[in-house]
């Protein structure tokens, strides 16, 4: 039985990284305004959400069999708070992070249109963080951390999703044919140094 | 039709030389010359407003009633006084700021008397602050003034933007979904007026309807600020009854000093007219021109200014004067400019005037104010006037620039 | 129905012109253009409002609008 819920986990766990490898590159390219793998825009933003919430799924079964592990020594707590877990603290630490980075960003997505997109776009920033904090929980907390498969599939997944991250970070990102202007509020405008407003309260005479 | 003798002043009212009185801003002087605040109320505000027929004065020359009747029906409003004034050929809220900053204010108490408002701002470039602020230091008026400091940029006297502005945002527009006379300062029905359009509010509550009629024609009563610049002799602003003839206009800033290739009406987003001075000022008189009077400026241009190349010029200030936010708009101006300001150059290709006609088509109502609306009706009226330049152009040769005659 | 593009929101990212190309066309930089009426709205037949509602749940900027 234990033994089921070690498997689980590990399979679980690898899944979702090559899941949430593909939400980052998805969500890079939807970015772009372009389509991109062959996936017309829409299509690619509808795979990135649905590979991550595919991804939650996963890691809640991930989450679930380590909790049945009694070799795990995970404890309910580790599951929220990061870096205080028996076993391989630093490393499993990390996966907690990376869980609680990825339930806010699934969240506040969810309800996007509640939340507005100021505070929504504030916090999918995260996805920056949450990707590597994942990726770092695997090459340490696993068990097959230094399998050959394991470390083919991390290393293939780091240099997908540098790969994407080079693309965005481009000059070209974004734009039509090098045709489009990043949009910016004017300078004459967004700079302009303004007195505060001054107020005449009403009197009566 | 309003009553005059019960509701007005004794004192006797101007003709045709009515918001510019003199140099003497002083609220001593305002009161000698028109007399007190009107204890008038609200509702005989409105309905002298509509009588009057007073439009906005501000370029737009909506009907000022609908939008007091509009505010009025809303909970809580608020009344802004739009002083921002984005466009460089206009200096005439700034004069009337300096000027007569008590009939604005007047203007600015009896609107807000007329739609219920206890909270009034006004919104001014740094330069009229200070006239402001020493014309409110005389007065105790019951409504709250807020002063606001305006940043010196083209839209920043769209009306949505002076709303963001006011709220604390950016002066940049708003899309119109919302409508500022039903969502606007605090998310309030606001009933924003030109400086202008306040001022004249305020003679019409004192004198009548019926006097402010006495100027101006049926259509379009009244009397507006004209602003004239170009090669008159005395650039500057004046006041004329709607319908005047353009060359009486020119005429009361000194006259042209040479001889005139055009006129450009209704400022940056206006149109070009021939220099003929019969055409009368007005929306009528303009409209078989396809130009508009606007806020009232008027621009005149040489006979050996290029008209093509004021206008590339022109085009290009307004492309550098986007707010940014719209895509067609902060994108297709620059192109269109661009290529209007090849077309202005000698030699170029015939298609250019093609394009910029599709670029036009392209950018029209796509943005969230009338900006580029406003800088494509610039942009046809120059093809248009100036079209048989583009044909001398395309044949490497200048009329205006060779000191040819048309 | 009409669709409404909110224009200070819109960045061009293109989904609404490939799930409304009966309305929706791109334009020089990849913003929508609309094939007919007004720069910022667009009437919505009854056979394509499912698509419309579609547009305007996978805009990622929100900047479309369903009105009456």
């Amino acid at each position: 039985m234990t033994d089921a819920a070690w498997y689980a986990a590990r399979g679980a766990g690898v899944v979702s990284l090559a899941l949430l490898t593909i939400v980052m590159v998805l969500g890079i390219g939807s970015r772009s305004g372009r389509p991109v793998f062959g996936l017309p825009r829409f299509g690619a933003s509808l795979v990135h959400r649905n590979a991550s919430l595919i991804a939650v799924v996963l890691i809640a079964i991930h989450v679930l069999s380590l909790l049945a592990d009694p070799y795990a020594q995970l404890r309910l707590v580790d599951v929220i708070v990061p870096f205080d877990a028996a076993y391989r603290t630093a490393w499993v630490g990390f996966g907690t992070a990376a869980l609680d980075l990825i339930v806010a960003l699934v969240v506040t997505s969810l309800l996007r249109r509640r939340i507005g997109q100021r505070a929504w776009r504030a916090i999918h920033w995260l996805a920056y963080a949450a990707w590597p904090v994942a990726w770092l929980h695997g090459i340490g907390a696993g068990t097959d951390r230094s399998s050959g498969w394991y470390l083919a599939v991390a290393v293939i997944s780091v240099i997908v999703v540098v790969a994407a991250v080079v693309w965005r970070c481009s000059d070209t990102f974004g734009t039509v044919g090098g045709r489009r202007m990043e949009r910016r509020v004017n300078d004459a405008i967004a700079a302009a140094q303004r007195p505060p407003p001054t107020t005449y309260p009403g009197r009566t005479r | 039709m309003t009553a005059l003798s019960d509701t007005t002043v004794a004192i006797a009212p101007p003709t045709h030389q009515r918001l510019l009185i003199g140099d003497d801003a002083s609220i001593a002087a305002h009161t000698w010359r028109y007399g007190p605040l009107p204890q008038v109320p609200g509702d005989l505000i409105q309905r002298m407003v509509k009588d009057a027929g007073l439009t906005g004065r501000g370029g737009a020359g909506f009907p000022t009633y609908r939008k007091v009747e509009a505010v009025a029906a809303g909970r809580d409003p608020v009344v802004v006084a739009n002083g921002a004034e984005g466009e460089p050929a206009s200096s005439k809220d700034r004069v009337l700021l300096r000027y007569g900053p008590h009939l604005v204010l007047d203007g600015l108490v009896l609107a807000a008397r007329a739609v219920g408002a206890a909270e009034t701002h006004v919104y001014v470039p740094v330069e009229a602050a200070a006239d402001v602020h020493a014309a409110l230091a005389d007065r105790r008026d019951p409504i709250t003034i807020t002063v606001h400091v305006a940043t010196d940029a083209f839209i920043a006297g769209e009306e949505s933007a002076v709303v963001s502005a006011v709220n604390g945002g950016l002066p940049a527009p708003r899309d119109k979904i919302v409508r500022v006379v039903d969502q606007g300062v605090g998310g309030r029905p606001t009933l924003v007026q030109n400086v202008e359009t306040l001022a004249h509010l305020a003679l019409i509550v004192r004198y009548g309807p019926d006097w402010f009629r006495t100027q101006g024609t049926t259509a379009e009563p009244g009397t507006f600020l004209a602003t004239v610049s170009g090669v008159v002799a005395d650039p500057g602003v004046c006041e004329m009854p709607y319908g005047v003839r353009i060359g009486d206009l020119i005429d009361a800033t000194g006259g042209a000093t040479e001889p005139v290739q055009a006129l450009l009406v209704g400022g940056y987003h206006g149109g070009w007219i021939p220099p003929d001075p019969d055409i009368a000022f007005s929306r009528a008189g303009l409209e078989r021109y396809g130009a508009t009077p606007g806020a009232g400026i008027v621009f005149v241009l040489a006979a050996d200014e290029c008209g093509l190349a004021t206008t590339a010029h022109l085009l290009g200030y307004l492309a550098g004067q986007t707010a940014g936010q719209c895509g067609p708009c902060f994108n297709g101006l620059p192109r269109m400019a661009d290529t209007f300001a090849s077309l202005a150059e000698l030699g170029t290709p015939p298609s250019l005037a093609g394009e910029v006609e599709r670029l036009a088509r392209l950018v029209t109502g796509r943005g969230a104010c009338k900006h580029p609306d406003g800088t494509v009706r610039l942009a046809r009226s120059g093809l248009g006037m100036f079209g048989s330049e583009i044909a001398a152009h395309r044949a490497g040769w200048c009329t205006a620039r060779s000191g040819g005659r048309r | 129905m009409k669709l409404h593009i909110d224009w200070t929101l819109c960045d061009g990212r293109g989904l609404c012109v490939e799930l409304l190309p009966e309305l929706l066309e791109e334009d020089d930089w990849a913003y929508p253009v609309v094939r007919s009426g007004r720069g910022n709205e667009v009437e919505v037949a009854d056979d394509i409002a499912g698509h419309a509602r579609r547009a305007v749940a996978q805009c990622p900027l929100a900047a479309l609008r369903l009105t009456r």
